[in-house]
């Protein structure tokens, strides 16, 4: 079996020789292979022909099965014309699924078309591999579409080179190297010619380049990798100086407008602590409200959970540590910043700056005497100009004097009709109280006091009533002048004015001859005028502007202020026109009040004004016709007001049953506004239906105050 | 004809730039834009009608003031964050073609970014600076503690370390440290330089974790840091020229070089910076500045109240200033060193630990008979000295802020620790709650309950009450007598079966406990009214009420509103007021009957 193996190597040593004709040492090797092999090939082509024609499938070659050579010889013909030329198809490499659409499969080494063998089916496939032991070793030849029968060479090569090992098993890998180029010198050159002296002299221009390169690092001109980067890293590395020389002054240079620096973070209290007081840990009730908070954290009282460690040691990091910085970084740089100012104050920081109560003595304090005595509510009372005695009018139709000092009752007058008004003649040379009891206004001489005076008093009376003065038909009709009976004489009725409508307010002028009377339902005669010592009435306005409520005299100059409902006029009884109008925005004005003014300065620039919607309006005359301070202090609706003729004070009375006196200092300098300050609250009057307090008043001389209400008691306050 | 009124021309919308305009007008990318607003302190701003400054759009858009842009315009380094840009290019496109020798050239000659003069801008003197400093040494102090990582550059760590543990050597020399804190955070460092109060935090030991990048962008914190970093070197060369010390100062084993390229392990580092912290500094020429920082505050005759209230801080910062001095402070080697250091070198003691566990302990070993505090932080220690104390280190934390040292008893080893208190808390001024221990250090005449456990199943116990004394409100004092009488009661009730004995003296005793008991069940609820002391006035002198009738009505408003506010203050300071008493109740119930099985 030797020789054939021999063969079969030869055209792939021989391709060997072509392709690797510049590898010597192998081509050596494989020549002598060669030339072996040609000279026992004559020999083994005969012993071939001899086996081949036996056993076709069982031979070391190649076999290619055509359809058409059907005679065995002609099969082995044609092998040993392989030999020498390949019949193989001539298509060369290609893809061959080319030829999937032909009949052919491609050209043999004649031209011809190489046909394509029958194809099989399946069962012939299974047939085959049933019955033909040499199936696991039939490989189809793509070429041809032929199957080949390996040889056990072959097989034998594809294993060794499965296991990568040198196909060829002859082939020695460790064979002695024969080392045809040596390294050592041989005594004759192989070139011709020898080396040039250049060989062996060193490069001058070289020399001169590594003389400059080390000129130029001596100098500092080139540098070394290693000193560069040194360098750079000396480069990048921070350098600082004295950047501010001084603490506070600046540098004038361009800088961010407006610059609003960032606020600084809130300092830690004592929960943050490691080992806080036990009271800032959470309890069970506290920590599932903060869990409850998860998705809206920023409602939550505290960002983090306290806890309790017994010691420093036992302290864990803090997770969150990074994420805060770094939300503090996208605060400094992304939040929007603005100016935002903060009030750092106390609520009673609020709170007006006004005097202590005390510093603001004396005023009434306390209750002092209860005058008790009538039987129905007190609707007005009046004191005489020296102070020692107090008249009251009430619903009981009667009309009483009081000592004030004493509190004892001097007198009661039976009036025949509820009492609405009274007030005592500021004349001190007069001892005379006008009262307004239903449509009657009495002239009544009380008969206390200084006798003199009384009687003097009684005897003006007594003659001017029998002077009659002619009187037009217009007054008349309203007003009828009346001497009293005898029997009212002695109750100390002097006088009776009959008015045609019920009046609502009497009122002095501050000389104490003239006197003015309200009737609140008259149309445009409810205001009139009455002299006592000529026994005239007049009737100043022509056109009814309202209902009036209330009237008053200016202490000094010749003007009245008459309230209507929602407006106080002031007129000019000289020039008889309007004077001023002031404006309340109340609703429904109760009672007014002039201000006395101190030692005749500003007499009469301050009105207080009250009113039946809570309010207490203060004008400042010279000021505004508007309200100068509004006070709410009443609850309820506000009855009376009046000012002190000496004390800076003025007392309201309201039907929430208190008397609330306040300081309202008026200064000499025009440029200070005036010092309102309330000052106390009396809560004394009992309430009958809704009312309480009707009227209050203040004494001409003392810092008392006296209150009347519907508990038919007058209290006195000091 | 009339000319057309044209809008937002002037005024509030002129006035105002959105982000994406001010892009467009810098040509930078959001990245550039970012970076460079941190680095020159611009931030958006809150108009005040942002309709008006949105040039009627709605929507919230990120508004700059114009001016601001505009100044970012002539800004140098705009021109050196587009050359960056163009380099990092180049580099990309190196290694994308894989000349890796090229992108490495490139890399070495990336342009650095110089803010000097940016910290002159925006810091014009140096107590400005001064005063931007808290978020500027936390950031500092945060890097310093980082381990290495990819994300940080590691020269910004070393940089950060050097320079943290410079500006500690500063405050040290200068005796600045006012206050410490120690919070669950990390703790609170308070010092006064110049008369500026500046406050930091610095976490605790290994503060890393690792953060997601949704979370924390440390891109961002890098560029703030590099920024702070050179503010910090600066004030700290000032810091140094005014203390008449060498700048950079020679820190045994802590010397630039060493540190600034190439890290080395962590916790050497550490060891290495207290070891460095633990070295006063060299001082060069005349000490001229601590002449002047110890002259005398001269008594001028005025005798104002606010003089002598000066007059009093003075001497009390320069008694805090000495507080530690002359002590001998050893530390055991669970301690954490770093702050302990500090704080005891900054009040003048002398520290000193163990030399075979960390090195730069040159002064005094554990057995120097000399030693007069030693700070442990165990439950118990084998071998005592009798001539020291051994003390906790909250001892140092609470004696700094309250600025003398305390008695030793309360601190001592294994023992339960007083409530550590925030010396930071003085600063709300109303409307607090002062926890009883803080009013102690105020007033002495104030005495303190005692110091009780706090056991685990406090949060349990607590529960229960809770539920019990929902109901009842707040004022239910009535009711823990009301439970107590019912215990006392269920106690003397007579099981049937049960021996019984007569005993006449415990019955009249009962009896009398039971009485007492009564009487005082029958003590009147108390009313709580939540009142200042003005409002007790008020009720007191019912005509001062009427000031309340004489407000404008707009103060009216508010005054309610702010009392209202302050009443739900008040509220709360009582609730924990009386958390704290039912606590305080409860542990000392539980301590009795410990101490009466005990007994048994």
């Amino acid at each position: 079996m030797a020789p054939k193996k021999r063969i079969k190597l030869l055209p792939k040593i021989q391709e060997g020789i072509n392709e690797e004709s510049f590898q010597q040492n192998s081509f050596i090797k494989r020549k002598r292979l060669s030339l072996l092999d040609k000279t026992k090939s004559d020999i083994t082509k005969d012993e071939n022909l001899n086996e081949s024609t036996d056993e076709v499938q069982q031979t070391d070659y190649i076999e290619y099965k055509d359809e058409f050579d059907t005679s065995d010889e002609e099969v082995n013909i044609v092998f040993l014309l392989n030999i020498q030329n390949d019949i193989r198809n001539t298509v060369g490499n290609i893809p061959m699924n080319w030829y999937d659409d032909y009949p052919h499969i491609g050209y043999d080494w004649e031209g011809k078309q190489i046909l394509k063998p029958h194809s099989e089916d399946q069962l012939d496939y299974f047939l085959k591999r049933m019955e033909d032991p040499n199936f696991w070793k039939t490989v189809k030849d793509k070429q041809t579409g032929k199957y080949v029968v390996l040889s056990d060479e072959d097989v034998e090569i594809i294993h060794r080179l499965e296991s990568s090992k040198i196909p060829d098993i002859t082939f020695n890998e460790y064979a002695p190297w024969i080392d045809w180029f040596t390294n050592e010198v041989m005594k004759m050159p192989l070139r011709k010619f020898p080396e040039h002296k250049r060989s062996f002299l060193p490069s001058r221009i070289e020399a001169k380049k590594v003389c400059k390169m080390v000129h130029a690092l001596k100098m500092g001109y080139l540098k070394t990798k290693k000193q560069k980067a040194e360098e750079r890293l000396k480069k990048r590395e921070k350098k600082f100086y004295l950047l501010w020389k001084t603490d506070d002054t600046a540098e004038e240079m361009r800088r961010i407008h407006d610059h609003i620096p960032a606020p600084k973070r809130h300092l830690p209290g004592h929960a943050e602590s490691y080992n806080p007081p036990t009271e800032y840990l959470f309890n069970k009730k506290e920590l599932r409200e903060w869990e409850k908070q998860a998705e809206t954290p920023w409602k939550r009282k505290l960002h983090f959970i306290p806890q309790k460690y017994s010691s420093l040691l036992e302290v864990p990091i803090y997770t969150d540590f990074l994420k805060e910085r770094f939300t503090r970084c996208l605060d400094l740089y992304l939040c929007p910043r603005a100016r935002k100012m903060r009030l750092t104050i106390e609520p009673e920081d609020l709170l007006p700056k006004l005097p202590s109560p005390r510093d603001l003595q004396p005023f009434p304090s306390v209750m002092s005497v209860v005058y008790k005595g009538h039987t129905d509510m007190i609707r007005c009372m009046s004191i005489d100009p020296i102070g020692q005695y107090l008249i009251s009018g009430s619903d009981d139709m009667s009309v009483k004097v009081w000592e004030i000092s004493t509190g004892r009752c001097m007198r009661t007058i039976h009036v025949g009709g509820i009492v609405r008004s009274i007030d005592w003649c500021p004349n001190k040379a007069l001892s005379l109280v006008t009262v307004a009891a239903d449509r009657k206004l009495l002239l009544i001489n009380p008969g206390v006091g200084d006798t003199l005076i009384v009687k003097k008093t009684d005897s003006i009376l007594r003659d001017a009533s029998e002077e009659a003065f002619a009187v037009s038909e217009k007054v008349k009709a309203v007003i009828q002048w009346e001497n009293s009976s005898d029997e009212k004489w002695e109750d100390g009725i002097r006088i009776i004015i009959n008015h045609f409508k019920e009046i609502k307010e009497v009122t002095w002028h501050g000389r104490g001859d003239y006197f003015a009377t309200v009737m609140t339902e008259g149309g445009n005669r409810s205001v009139v005028i009455h002299q006592v010592s000529t026994r005239r009435s007049q009737i100043p306005f022509a056109k009814p502007k309202g209902l009036v409520q209330c009237i008053l005299f200016h202490p000094v100059r010749p003007f009245l202020f008459v309230a209507t409902q929602k407006n106080v006029r002031i007129y000019d009884l000289v020039k008889q026109e309007l004077f001023k109008k002031l404006l309340t925005f109340a609703q429904w004005i109760s009672s007014m009040a002039i201000h006395p003014g101190y030692y005749l300065i500003h007499s009469g620039d301050n009105l207080i004004v009250g009113t039946y919607d809570r309010k207490i309006l203060w004008f400042d005359l010279d000021l505004s016709t508007k309200p100068y301070k509004t006070l709410r202090l009443h609850r309820n609706a506000v009855r009376a007001v009046a000012f002190h003729k000496r004390y800076p004070l003025f007392a309201s009375c309201s039907d929430d049953r208190s008397v609330i006196i306040s300081h309202g200092m008026v200064y000499n300098d025009l440029l200070q506004n005036p010092l309102i300050v309330p000052l106390k609250l009396h809560r004394d009057h009992e309430q009958y239906n809704d009312f309480a307090v009707l009227n209050v008043v203040f004494h001409p001389t003392q810092p008392w105050v006296f209150s009347c209400g519907a508990d038919a008691t007058i209290r006195l306050y000091s | 004809m009339v000319k057309r009124h044209k809008k937002y021309v002037a005024g509030e919308g002129a006035r105002y730039i959105t982000r994406k305009s001010a892009l467009k007008k810098l040509q930078l990318n959001l990245q550039d834009f970012r970076d460079l607003c941190i680095i020159k302190g611009i931030y958006p701003r809150e108009p005040k009608h942002r309709r008006r400054a949105q040039q009627g759009k709605t929507g919230i858009q990120t508004l700059y003031l114009k001016k601001d842009i505009q100044f970012l315009l002539h800004e140098p380094i705009i021109w050196k964050l587009r050359e960056k840009k163009v380099h990092l290019k180049r580099i990309k496109k190196a290694k994308s073609v894989k000349d890796y020798s090229m992108a490495k050239r490139y890399a070495n000659t990336i342009p650095i970014i110089n803010v000097d003069h940016i910290i002159k801008e925006r810091y014009p003197t140096f107590v400005d600076a001064l005063r931007d400093l808290d978020d500027c040494l936390t950031i500092c102090f945060t890097f310093a503690s980082l381990p290495r990582k990819k994300i940080i550059p590691s020269y910004l760590i070393a940089l950060c370390r050097r320079l943290t543990v410079e500006f500690m050597h500063a405050v040290i020399a200068a005796r600045a440290l006012r206050a410490v804190f120690i919070s669950i955070k990390g703790i609170y460092y308070q010092v006064e330089l110049r008369g500026q109060i500046i406050t930091w935090l610095v976490s605790h030991n290994f503060c890393f974790e690792p953060q997601s990048t949704a979370e924390v962008d440390f891109r961002t914190m890098t560029t703030f840091t590099e920024f702070y970093t050179t503010l910090l070197g600066f004030v700290n060369f000032r810091l140094y020229h005014l203390l008449n010390l060498h700048y950079p100062p020679q820190l045994q084993g802590y010397t630039s070089d060493q540190l600034e390229y190439e890290l080395i392990d962590d916790r050497v580092s550490l060891s290495d910076r207290v070891a460095a912290l633990n070295i006063s500094l060299k001082v060069g020429g005349t000490p001229s500045e601590e002449i002047s920082e110890e002259a005398e505050l001269d008594d001028f005759q005025v005798d104002s109240e606010l003089a002598d209230k000066t007059r009093q801080k003075y001497e009390e910062i320069k008694n805090l200033k000495k507080l530690f001095e002359g002590l001998k402070v050893f530390l055991n080697r669970e301690v954490p060193r770093e702050p302990l250091v500090f704080i005891l070198r900054c009040f003048g003691a002398e520290v000193s630990w163990d030399n075979t566990t960390f090195p730069g302990s040159t002064l005094f070993t554990e057995n120097d008979e000399s030693i007069s505090h030693q700070i442990v932080d165990r439950p118990h220690l084998e071998k005592q000295y009798i001539s020291r104390y051994y003390v906790q280190p909250q001892w140092v934390f609470d004696s700094v802020n309250a600025r003398r040292l305390l008695p030793v008893e309360k601190y001592f080893i294994g023992v339960i620790l007083p409530p550590h208190l925030s010396p930071f808390s003085v600063e709300y001024k109303t409307h607090k709650y002062i926890p009883p221990e803080e009013r102690a250090l105020k007033d002495e005449s104030f005495t303190l309950k005692e110091d009780l456990p706090l056991n685990d199943d406090f949060y349990n116990i607590e529960e229960n009450i809770d539920e019990t004394e929902d109901m009842i409100d707040i004022d239910s004092d009535e009711n823990d007598n009301e439970q107590l009488e019912n215990k006392k009661l269920k106690n003397m009730i007579v099981k049937a079966g049960q021996r019984y004995i007569v005993n006449k003296n415990k019955e009249r005793k009962d009896l009398k406990q039971m009485h007492q008991l009564k009487e005082k069940m029958t003590v009147t609820r108390s009313k709580i009214n939540f009142i200042t002391k003005n409002l007790k006035k008020i009720i007191k002198f019912p005509e001062y009420r009427f000031t309340y009738y004489m407000f404008i009505n707009k103060f009216k408003y508010l005054y309610r509103n702010m009392y209202s506010g302050f009443k739900t203050f008040r509220l709360l300071i009582f609730l924990i007021k009386k958390k704290n008493t039912r606590l305080y109740n409860y542990l000392k119930k539980k301590k009795k009957k410990i101490i009466i099985v005990k007994d048994i």
